[in-house]
């Protein structure tokens, strides 16, 4: 069991020295959320009224509203950016470092996917970090509280990533992912707008975010920033995971790497 | 005779429909360097990623010190060191965090990590660009830090797969040098899968051939070339595969 500790730590400390090197991948992973944030939330606060619901106690702004799904856009972006560098690394070799390790294929996969989820961490205590300077501000104990959430929505957005990545052939065909997996998403879901709201315009669309699994990701990282647990969220995000994770382990073929480079 | 390091019986492989490996039979014993010998697209790199359990064995069996591929591949990669054609180094990372990620990889704890990479460093001699991001090296220091990482848990049996592609003439012959060196002196198995027959010492190394996924010579060079009555190594590839040997 030993070994499979060291495996995982030193998976992990190896993401987070290359995430620390990578400079701009750091600042670019802050500026997204923050201009969500502070410019598109600014100009919608006027036009979106929130009212009163669980979590929240009383009225809010629309800054507030949208944090938590900002959070979860971090851990969706960078969920991506995972199985991105997973694709790059089977296509360039150093997959099999990792993949020829005297460990069960499994735990190895596992471990880049924590690893991952323990970049999230930096990125989204950063721009929340930011967002309390901005004076958006939660609940002190909420930074705490939010962290089994952070872990249990990182997994199942890492566990999606992974999937994608052992579906996708190429690294060029990436760009077709985020617009088909990560934009709907996002912009299906009660990130941005309260369901009740969505319901009003339209019953299909409500139906929609009601079943994507990053609306229950927020919304539980949204109830876990005031202390709160949110079952329902909780629930659906470890069925997503479950199922993700486990297509994605079955799914993984390292031989694809190489089936494109025959003739070596 | 001594135990087979590694063993492969009767393995075959497609990719789809197309034949990558067909019936291929070996056996290596520790000490001995053992050159693999082909064209591009002969079949080597797949005999390699079979046998480092990167893809499944389908038909026939691999063992590697006794240890079935397929079956219980943790105790069978546990004997193995690999130095992959691709640079598989993070270009961000030190030599030594690259190091260290690789044992912590192996299991290994991080007294005996550290002990081991310092004994491999010295020997590699890299000693003064342990420091250095692998960006900042050149492709022979690269290849000598794949070495030594390969080399870390003191494996049985060494898989090196066109190692000295892109290497100027003096540090590959460095590197053939030196992979001869632990067969001879550290009692490794080495199986070196080239297309370059220079490298091999037709005095001294075993051979294999492979051309279009058969296994058509197998045993020591020296012998190989008298059962095909050639004096020269490049004579007996040419007589097997049809092509011209660098």
């Amino acid at each position: 069991m030993n070994a499979w500790w060291r495996c995982l730590s030193g998976v992990i400390l190896r993401e987070n020295l290359r995430f620390f090197h990578q400079k701009g991948r750091f600042f670019g992973t802050l500026v997204r959320p923050l201009v969500w944030l502070l410019v598109f939330a600014a100009g919608f606060r006027a036009a979106l009224g929130v009212s009163i619901i669980p979590p929240y106690e009383t009225y809010i702004t629309y800054e507030v509203y949208i944090l938590p799904g900002l959070v979860g856009m971090v851990q969706l972006f960078n969920g991506m950016q995972n199985s991105l560098s997973i694709v790059y690394d089977t296509e360039m070799g150093s997959m099999r470092i990792l993949l020829t390790s005297p460990l069960p294929r499994w735990w190895l996969l596992v471990s880049k996917l924590l690893a991952g989820v323990s970049v999230s961490f930096f990125q989204v205590y950063a721009f929340l970090g930011f967002a309390y300077l901005f004076g958006i501000e939660m609940p002190p104990m909420g930074y705490l509280s939010t962290i089994p959430a952070l872990l249990l929505n990182g997994l199942m957005l890492g566990s999606l990533g992974l999937l994608l990545s052992s579906k996708i052939r190429q690294l060029e065909n990436f760009a077709g992912v985020m617009n088909f997996v990560v934009f709907p998403l996002f912009f299906i879901s009660s990130a941005l707008y309260p369901l009740w709201k969505m319901r009003e315009s339209s019953e299909f669309l409500y139906y929609l975010c009601a079943f994507n699994p990053f609306t229950h990701g927020v919304e539980m990282i949204r109830f876990a920033l005031y202390s709160h647990f949110n079952a329902t969220g909780v629930g659906w995000v470890l069925l997503a995971t479950v199922v993700f994770l486990t297509l994605a382990l079955r799914g993984y073929r390292p031989e694809r790497g190489l089936s494109r480079k025959r003739g070596e | 005779m001594n135990q087979p390091v590694l063993s492969a019986d009767t393995v075959s492989y497609q990719y789809g429909g197309d034949a990558a490996l067909d019936e291929v039979s070996l056996e290596l014993v520790s000490g001995t360097f053992t050159a693999l010998l082909g064209p591009n697209g002969a079949g080597k790199t797949t005999l390699i990623s079979l046998i480092c359990h990167l893809i499944e064995t389908r038909q026939g069996s691999i063992r590697i010190c006794g240890h079935d591929v397929r079956t219980a591949p943790i105790p069978a990669l546990q004997q193995i060191g690999i130095v992959f054609q691709q640079p598989t180094l993070d270009l961000d990372l030190s030599v030594h965090q690259n190091l260290h990620y690789f044992a912590a990889l192996r299991g290994m704890p991080r007294n005996k990590a550290t002990r081991q990479i310092n004994i491999e460093i010295e020997r590699l001699e890299i000693g003064d660009i342990v420091n250095k991001t692998v960006r900042q090296l050149n492709g022979g220091h690269r290849r000598r830090v794949e070495i030594a990482r390969a080399l870390l848990h003191e494996p049985a049996l060494l898989l090196l797969d066109e190692p000295t592609v892109g290497l100027d003439i003096p540090t590959r012959q460095q590197f053939v040098a030196y992979a001869h060196s632990l067969a001879r002196e550290r009692d490794v198995c080495v199986l070196w899968a080239s297309h370059l027959i220079d490298e091999v010492d037709p005095g001294n190394d075993n051979l294999l051939i492979l051309h279009q996924g058969k296994l058509c010579a197998n045993g020591p060079a020296d012998k190989v070339m008298r059962e095909h009555s050639c004096d020269r190594l490049t004579d007996v590839y040419i007589k097997l595969t049809g092509e011209r040997g660098s």
